[in-house]
């Protein structure tokens, strides 16, 4: 029987609503007690071999018969008009195959207002012509020989001044520069009066950097017509994302489009849909009468691709004597770009994080003459928990509580923001495992002797954070399993493995729910023609959101095969059992092979289907997880080292302890980068970006990364929020690391740093000033805490 | 004025061992060994990820030393023998049977040392030249052999653990 029904759904840290249908019966979940035997074992990568050989095709490999070369000339000017385009001399070049421009080609509509091709170039990189030709170095000559005539505007880039009545709109129809006019506000309690009643208030400004992703491979496309049928090889986390956008840009039904991605190198977020290039390719492709590729330049990478906002918070706290936190009240900013979307969720630690009558947060995201913001790995926490979790050391340290134990104080057991009661929480249990294994109860406390008395300027410090994060997943995601005549299956699904371990994780699933052989299964993704819908990798909804449609269309095919054999064998079918691809009838009675059962078959194929039932509304469904840094801070060059970093999550089930333990190791290398090193620069007289690239842009080296990381799960199968007791963990551990690591430097040296990254320049300046009293901004638009007097 | 020259007009034909054969290209001077690995014989295992000496992904090992390949023009390397990631693993010629792994490339997947897996080929290069001069690497000597190497992923512990995996391996297969 189908059922059609609605639930919510949670995609970077937003609430959404989807329809989902129901058809079949949905899995019983594995609780703690299901005796699983592949499912959480550390089974090393189905496509290890591929990926050591350089035999994986990533979209940057594919080469085609007649390929040719395309690069993109964009913007030299942060906001301008052209006058004109002349592509003549680019087009008369040997060897260039096709030049579009936005004269030649029909207008397509993009972001807002604006076009592919427009006429308002709104940041450095705005595109304005693309060419294709016969080989890369010569689509660059070509791009030299385009003329632009342009008429340049004035910019804004600082988004410290973007609403300011004097600065110049980025979008005529937004005159103050804020994305939807307005910011978003969100109150519970009553703030006022809690700030009047607390014992304590303390408030700060805070300063997060634009962080770029700079993903390894960069974006790109390649293209293909054959007559009206386009296949599009993209760099991307959403496969079918992909095609429903080029399909509706370019006017095509959506079985004309086929996406390909079967490698990608890397996208954190910043590949979650078709990009400009995507559409740009498609075009060139269709003039030349010959296959594109269009990858972007590691430039291009750090100019047009997405990034994350950066932000100024101006964030208070009220708090109690006995340490119990009152309110919480923030104010932020956030750098959009000229093409941003706005609205990351900066505010949601704070409205999420802790047990906390009264909070007011008012996110202002604001339009600046940049790239873009996108997605980038927990997008706003981890913005919104460097500011959150700086504050908490500092209320923990006005009211003389140990920091953990000031959180445990503040503990949340049931969600704050809907007051739900969650789905699991293995916070508490983090909290205990992370401070055992990096020492937190034993360690000295503030003043302690300097490491080596013969260097007096190198001092060592603790610090934690906590973090909490969506990653539930939800419908629609949908699977095939088709069992071969041999006794193997191919696991069919239209989801992507961008490099997490998908495709081994998934394998794991469907092997389990069979009862097959690990090394008989085989997992097909990132196919749109073959693949059935799922959604796009990000916001830790993979595992969570596939792992359940994968385990019901496993047990179809287990079921199926057992319904198979009983007429075959002549039993009645809830007597057999089917385990490690044999069906057998219990010990020492008949059994026979998957293998011979369906070879016996001629080639009837059983087809097995499942999907990704409702999420549980009356539960709040979250990832958590801490944090705990040990760092060594030289106070004579503001060095620090990260001596050990102990990250300890919390995210349902783990299926494979491998993957998942890569997954911390890359977020927390990540949350380092973004903590000390990570920082986009723009001049903004010029409105250009002066580090974009891989040298000057900082990310983190094998020299760089911390001594020791320690990475472990509280594996607690979590069947409120998904039948395999799953839960997504790419984005947890990047959200508590930055702050972690601050607290630490602040442990070591006494000096609280307001800003990220924490580089040499940044704290050997907040070293300096150390003995100064701390000046705190107030915002403009906002009176924080009226109740300044209670500071002492 | 270059850009009015016709294509290909100052090509040169150049001759290179790469993974132990002999390879004839016709390239223009300004192609990088990078882009003729790529483009030109095909062998997309050496990845293009700054083309500006900034991250390692395109490391191969000329004559014994790695090397970026985007900062090594083509017509540098006539005569000169590469080896790439495409060389590592031997074929065994029995139908059926499985490539053979090198013991680095064994060590990475043991050791789970990548996640997209796009900086690998130049890691593992990186670390095959690393333990062709120095077979019994110390940690630290591991990570400055593959500090030019960036992994966004933050694969690094496990890029180190394979690393010294691999050495034992090769030191024991004697
Ligand atoms: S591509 Fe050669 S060093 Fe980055
Ligand atoms: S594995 Fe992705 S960059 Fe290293």
């Amino acid at each position: 029987m189908v059922k059609v029904l609605k639930t919510k759904i949670e995609i970077e840290g937003r609430v959404h609503e989807e329809v989902v249908v129901i058809d079949g019966e949905l899995p019983a979940p594995w609780d703690s007690k299901a005796e699983l035997t592949i499912v959480g074992q550390p089974v090393p990568r189905v496509d290890g071999a591929e990926r050591v050989t350089g035999q994986a095709r990533y979209t940057s490999d594919i080469q085609l018969p007649g390929l040719l070369h395309a690069r993109i000339l964009r913007s030299p000017h942060p906001h301008a008009r052209i006058k004109y385009v002349d592509i003549s001399a680019a087009e008369a070049l040997p060897g260039v195959r096709a030049v579009i421009c936005r004269d030649s080609t029909a207008p397509i509509k993009w972001h807002r207002s604006s076009f592919v091709f427009d006429s308002t170039l709104r940041y450095v990189g705005d595109e304005i012509a693309a060419v294709a030709a016969d080989s890369l170095e010569i689509a660059s000559d070509a791009l030299r020989l385009i003329k632009v005539e342009y008429e340049v505007l004035p910019h804004i880039t600082d988004e410290q001044h973007a609403n300011d009545e004097a600065s110049p709109p980025v979008w005529v129809d937004e005159p103050r520069n804020v994305i939807g006019g307005e910011p978003e506000v969100y109150k519970r309690g009553d703030v006022d009066k809690a700030f009047k009643d607390a014992d304590f208030v303390v408030q700060a400004t805070f300063r997060t950097p634009t962080a770029l992703h700079n993903c390894l491979e960069t974006h790109g496309s390649v293209a293909q017509w054959e007559g009206d049928n386009l296949t599009i090889w993209d760099s991307t986390q959403h496969i079918f994302g992909v095609r429903q956008r080029v399909a509706e840009r370019l006017g095509l039904a959506l079985n004309k489009v086929r996406v390909i991605k079967h490698y990608m190198g890397g996208g954190f977020g910043s590949k979650n849909g078709a990009g400009k290039y995507t559409v740009i390719a498609a075009l060139l492709a269709r003039k030349a009468g010959r296959p594109v590729k269009l990858m972007l330049n590691r430039m291009e990478e750090n100019l047009v691709t997405g990034n994350r906002d950066s932000t100024v918070q101006h964030i208070a706290g009220a708090v109690k004597k006995d340490g119990t936190l009152l309110a919480l009240k923030l104010v932020c900013y956030a750098n959009s770009g000229a093409y941003g979307g706005g609205g990351m969720p900066i505010a949601g630690p704070v409205q999420e994080m802790y047990r906390c009558a009264n909070v007011y947060t008012e996110s202002w995201s604001l339009y600046t003459n940049l790239g873009r913001d996108s997605a980038f790995r927990a997008p706003g926490f981890v913005e919104g928990n460097f500011a959150l979790e700086s504050l908490m050391d500092m209320m923990a340290e006005k009211v003389k509580l140990d920091p953990l134990e000031f959180r445990k104080k503040n503990y949340a057991e049931r969600a704050p923001k809907d007051n739900l009661p969650y789905s699991s929480k293995g916070l508490r249990q983090a909290y205990e495992r992370g401070a055992d294994i990096i020492g937190w109860h034993s360690r000295a406390w503030a003043d302690r002797p300097a490491v080596d008395p013969k260097n007096p300027d190198i001092r060592r410090g603790y610090g934690m954070a906590s973090q909490v994060w969506g990653g539930g997943g939800g419908p629609p995601a949908h699977a095939i399993i088709k069992v071969n005549a041999d006794g193997t299956a191919d696991v069919i699904t239209g989801t992507q493995d961008i490099g997490t371990g998908t495709k081994t994780v998934l394998s794991q699933v469907a092997a389990e729910a069979m009862g097959f052989r690990f090394e008989d299964v085989r997992v097909h993704v990132g196919d749109t023609s073959l693949g059935v819908y799922a959604p796009l990798s990000a916001g830790s909804m993979t595992v969570p959101s596939m792992s359940p449609a994968v385990q019901m269309a496993a047990l179809d095919v287990h079921k199926q095969l057992l319904a198979i054999a009983a007429e075959v064998l002549e039993v009645k079918s809830a007597r057999l059992e089917l385990k490690g691809s044999v069906i057998s009838q219990g010990k020492g009675k008949k059994s026979i092979t998957v293998k011979e059962l369906i070879g016996g078959l001629s080639d009837y194929m059983v087809v097995g289907q499942g999907l990704r039932g409702p999420n549980d509304n009356s539960y709040a469904i979250n990832t958590f997880g801490c944090q705990f840094a040990e760092v060594e801070v030289d106070t004579a060059t503001g060095q620090v080292r990260v001596l050990r970093l102990v990250a300890i999550h919390e995210s349902g089930r783990v299926i494979n302890p491998m993957t998942i333990t890569s997954q911390l190791y890359g977020g927390v290398t990540q949350g380092m980068g973004y903590g000390l090193m990570e920082h986009r620069v723009v001049d903004h007289r010029s409105g250009i970006v002066l580090n974009p690239n891989l040298t000057d842009y900082k990310i983190p080296t094998a020299l760089d990364v911390p001594l020791e990381i320690v990475g472990e799960m509280i594996d607690l199968p979590d069947t409120i929020a998904t039948t395999t007791g799953a839960k997504g963990i790419g984005e947890p551990p990047i959200v508590p690391t930055a702050p972690a690591i601050a607290n630490a430097i602040y442990d070591a040296c006494g000096v609280r740093v307001f800003q990220a990254p924490i580089s040499p320049d940044v704290l050997l300046d907040a070293l300096q000033r150390r003995d100064q009293p701390m000046v705190v901004e107030q915002p403009a638009a906002a009176e924080l805490a009226p109740v300044s007097q209670k500071e002492e | 004025m270059p850009s009015n020259l016709p294509a290909g007009h100052s090509r040169r034909t150049i001759t290179m061992t790469v993974n132990d054969e002999q390879h004839t290209v016709y390239v223009e001077p300004r192609r990088t060994l990078l882009d003729a690995l790529r483009e030109d014989l095909g062998l997309t295992g050496a990845k293009k990820v700054c083309d500006l000496g900034q991250c390692g992904a395109c490391t191969v090992i000329k004559g014994n030393r790695a090397i970026y390949s985007c900062l090594t023009l083509a017509v540098e390397c006539a005569g000169q023998s590469i080896q790439t990631i495409e060389g590592l693993a031997q074929a065994d010629p029995a139908p059926g049977s499985q490539l053979r792994l090198h013991a680095i490339q064994q060590a990475f997947i043991e050791c789970d040392a990548y996640q997209c897996g796009y900086c690998t080929p130049g890691q593992i290069m990186a670390i095959k030249a690393l333990l062709e001069h120095n077979p019994n690497p110390t940690l630290d000597e591991v990570k400055m052999g593959v500090s030019g190497n960036l992994c966004r992923c933050g694969a690094y512990p496990n890029i180190f653990r394979a690393a010294l995996r691999a050495a034992e391996l090769l030191r024991t297969a004697g």
